[in-house]
């Protein structure tokens, strides 16, 4: 019944097309059930969960995406911090933020609970999206529009990270989000912009 | 076809085997000049380590970026490939005892490989490619550091072709009886996945090659990012499947493993072959270019059938050493097998620290963090490199390592220089990257970016402050960096001194110990003559499910069990997040 004893060294004679033995076969079905867990847990979470990064995506023209952003920041624009406007759109609206080296612009407005449309694109080259200190990443690529709804669910004051290498100024490249409940706090006021102890908060 | 002249041969004193010259000299070649990148990737990966570590921040930003460049380069490319070569003529030639097809070709391809590799080399060092590994476009490097990536991709993909006219010539001229060794067809699984990475990589870098000397007006950077990750991940799974066949090897070298089933493990390496390519997609989870539905059935490879695979021969291989040695007569209780293992031998205690490493740690975060939604809370972190320094470093380049001290007796018929450092390295090695591992991972669940000279923020317009704990694990990720190199450095070391300046192996008599050595060639772990009866009797029916490998399936619930906690705890992590969609 069995194969004679072989390393996997040497050439098998005859027919290797033989039954396994009942332990290989108990691993087999084990191991293919959990991947059937791991794969139904991704359309699951579609279903259930709340975090999921299929948003509303279509190409844009890096020049054509960077207008419409200056003109979002235009029209909601409620102050300045270093020299990049802060902007507070209507909960609800379309929100307009672009990478390019080594900036994100413009520095967004908030509130908590209430659920925004968030396009990102960039101007130049790849950049990454990554909100600290929650660690929510997100890959932005010229030439793209990625919208995605999000809800802020915690007020504070957050920074945008660069995590794709975009050139040799990369780790100078911070932004800010600000999210603010439904009493105006945190300020936007920068003096005091501390954003705890980082980590989960 | 006429007979090979027996000139062309010598026959191995130690195993028996006939080994061609040619093939032989294009082992070497390619296994010492894997060395040299290894070399210059580990003086790289010292002085990165030392940046990233934000306490010491050594390198500039310039030289960290470019040396980041240099790093992946020398290490995830040439390291890795042209011993991968040396593996494609090792298997070919020597397990098959076939000459092998074209020699001539094969020293052309050679070249075109070196040629490209320098080609790279300049582009990078003079600083007109920092563009790192991945080199995205819009960002544009110099043509030539193009030109030398589709050389070196041009040359192994030649070699791969001489493989298949290898395995084709040593069939026809009947230099083994029956079906190729399993190893062999491990390796066979190596190169058709090379050859569907190698393709990547043409589609790739040649309309990049031709955009960066203004032939083509631009690349689209989503498109590139697709088909380089077709390239970049899928060569990944050319090192998985190599190292699968070598843990195989191994194991039948170190401790006389069996194969359990062929039927079982030859279909696991199908597997690899029809779904690992589909892996590319993990890289592009949050990206804007593709829908929930293409990255859920591509990063899923249709339901996670490599990553089944993955898990047959993270049962098959632990179990084949288990049986081949309670075969030999070690049967006490669960796990007398492992107790009494060579673990003196480097070649097994790198097999054994490969497959663990690789397994509990590259696997299990490989997978969760490769699921589309948890990938929210893992792209572009530390988490990324954490995750792959397990697989392909402590698991293939750890791998590669012990079958270096086997090739070196063997084929270049020297002795292991410096023996017992060469005991330790194995050790040294995984211990450090073990380290730097868990440091990666822990300072990039806390959002620390992967590729990023400065994470104090010094020079930014708003400050960002990370937890205390960070520099607790950077620190960890620094001490373990400096022990991995050191490792490497150690390995460098002995391979240098036995290849230039060794003892020549001569005949020497069997059954006991000598220095430089490994003991699987000084006492082979031969099976007895009435090892079919022993194996019928262990495979009784009346002894249950566990069967002949009780120990094995104690180890694979436990690897099971790790995986369902830390892939739930981080749906867990998942759900504190805003809502985003």
């Amino acid at each position: 019944m069995l194969t004679k004893v072989h390393t996997g060294l040497d050439p098998v004679p005859g027919i290797w097309w033989r039954p396994a033995h009942k332990a290989e076969k108990v691993w087999v079905a084990i191991a293919f059930g959990w991947c059937l867990v791991l794969f139904a847990m991704m359309p699951l979470w579609h279903y259930r969960g709340g975090q999921n990064p299929s948003g509303v995506r279509r190409r844009v023209e890096p020049k054509a995406f960077y207008a419409r952003t200056v003109a979002f920041t235009n029209q909601y624009k409620v102050g300045e911090d270093q020299g990049i406007p802060i902007v507070q759109p209507p909960p609800g609206a379309d929100v307009y933020l672009v990478g390019l080296t080594f900036q994100w612009y413009p520095i967004l407005k908030l509130e908590r609970g209430k659920e925004y449309m968030l396009h990102l694109s960039s101007l130049d080259v790849n950049h990454g999206f990554s909100l600290f200190p929650l660690s929510i990443n997100f890959q932005v690529v010229p030439g793209y529009d990625y919208g995605l709804r999000v809800t802020p669910t915690a007020s504070g004051d957050f920074r945008i990270i660069c995590n794709e290498f975009c050139g040799i100024g990369h780790h100078t490249m911070v932004g800010r989000v600000i999210v603010v409940d439904a009493t105006g706090q945190p300020v936007a006021d920068n003096a005091n912009a501390r954003v705890g102890s980082g980590g989960a908060r | 076809m006429t007979a090979p002249s027996t000139a062309a041969f010598r026959i191995c004193p130690t195993t028996g085997r006939t080994i061609h010259l040619q093939a032989e000299r294009l082992v070497k070649a390619n296994a010492v000049v894997a060395v040299v990148a290894l070399l210059v990737g580990a003086i790289a990966a010292l002085l990165l380590v030392l940046t990233r570590w934000q306490a010491v921040h050594l390198l500039p930003a310039v030289w960290y970026y470019r040396l980041l460049g240099v790093h992946g380069m020398n290490m995830l490319i040439f390291f890795i490939i042209y011993f991968e070569m040396a593996v494609l003529w090792f298997a070919a030639t020597v397990l098959l005892n076939a000459r092998p097809a074209a020699p001539k070709l094969g020293w052309f391809n050679f070249g075109l490989m070196v040629m490209g590799t320098l080609l790279v080399q300049w582009a990078q060092w003079s600083g007109r490619a920092d563009v790192l590994f991945t080199s995205y476009p819009p960002l544009k490097a110099h043509p030539l550091f193009y030109l030398g990536i589709i050389f070196f991709a041009v040359g192994a993909l030649l070699v791969v072709c001489q493989f298949f006219a290898t395995l084709v010539i040593a069939k026809r001229e009947q230099t083994y009886r029956g079906s190729m060794p399993l190893v062999v067809y491990g390796a066979m699984t190596a190169a058709i996945i090379a050859v569907i990475t190698l393709v990547h990589g043409a589609l790739v870098y040649i309309p990049t090659f031709l955009w960066s000397v203004g032939l083509i007006a631009s690349v689209d950077p989503q498109l590139y990012r697709m088909l380089w990750w077709g390239l970049g991940h899928s060569s990944q799974q050319i090192n998985v499947a190599a190292m699968v066949a070598i843990w195989y090897m191994l194991g039948g070298l170190t401790v006389g493993s069996v194969v359990l089933n062929e039927k079982v493990s030859r279909s696991a390496f199908v597997l690899y072959i029809l779904f690992i390519s589909m892996a590319s997609a993990h890289h592009l989870l949050v990206d804007p270019g593709f829908g929930s539905a293409w990255k859920i059935v591509n990063t899923s490879y249709f339901m996670y059938l490599a990553v089944l695979a993955s898990m047959v021969h993270g049962f098959t291989v632990p179990a084949g050493m288990e049986l081949g040695m309670r075969l030999r007569g070690f049967t006490d209780g669960l796990f007398g097998w492992l107790r009494r293992a060579p673990w003196g031998d480097p070649g097994f205690s790198s097999l054994v620290l490969s497959i663990v490493v690789f397994g509990f740690v590259g696997g299990i975060t490989g997978v969760t963090i490769g699921t589309e939604q948890i990938n929210i809370i893992a792209h572009n972190t530390m988490r990324i490199p954490g995750h792959f320094h397990s697989t392909v470093v402590s698991g293939t380049a750890l791998a590669f390592m012990g079958t270096t001290y086997y090739l070196l007796p063997l084929i270049f018929r020297r002795k292991v220089a410096f023996w017992k450092l060469a005991r330790l390295q194995p050790y040294l090695f995984a211990g450090g990257l073990l380290l730097l591992v868990m440091g990666m991972t822990f300072a990039g669940s806390f959002g620390v970016p992967r590729r990023h000279w400065d994470i104090s923020f010094s020079q930014a317009p708003f400050d960002v402050q990370f937890s205390p704990a960070v520099d607790l694990f950077l620190a960890m990720m620094g001490i373990g960096g400096i022990i991995a190199v050191t490792g490497a450095l150690s390995f460098i070391l002995i391979a240098v001194k036995s290849v230039f300046f060794g003892e020549p192996v001569t005949e020497f008599a069997r059954g006991q110990a000598i220095a430089g050595i490994p003991q699987g060639l000084t006492t082979p772990p031969t099976h007895a003559a009435d090892v079919d009866a022993v194996n019928e009797a262990l495979h009784a029916p009346a002894r249950g499910i566990a069967g002949a490998t009780p120990g094995t399936l104690v180890l694979v619930g436990v690897f099971l069990l790790a995986f369902m906690l830390y892939y739930f705890t981080n749906w867990k992590l998942l759900s504190f997040l805003w809502k985003i969609g």
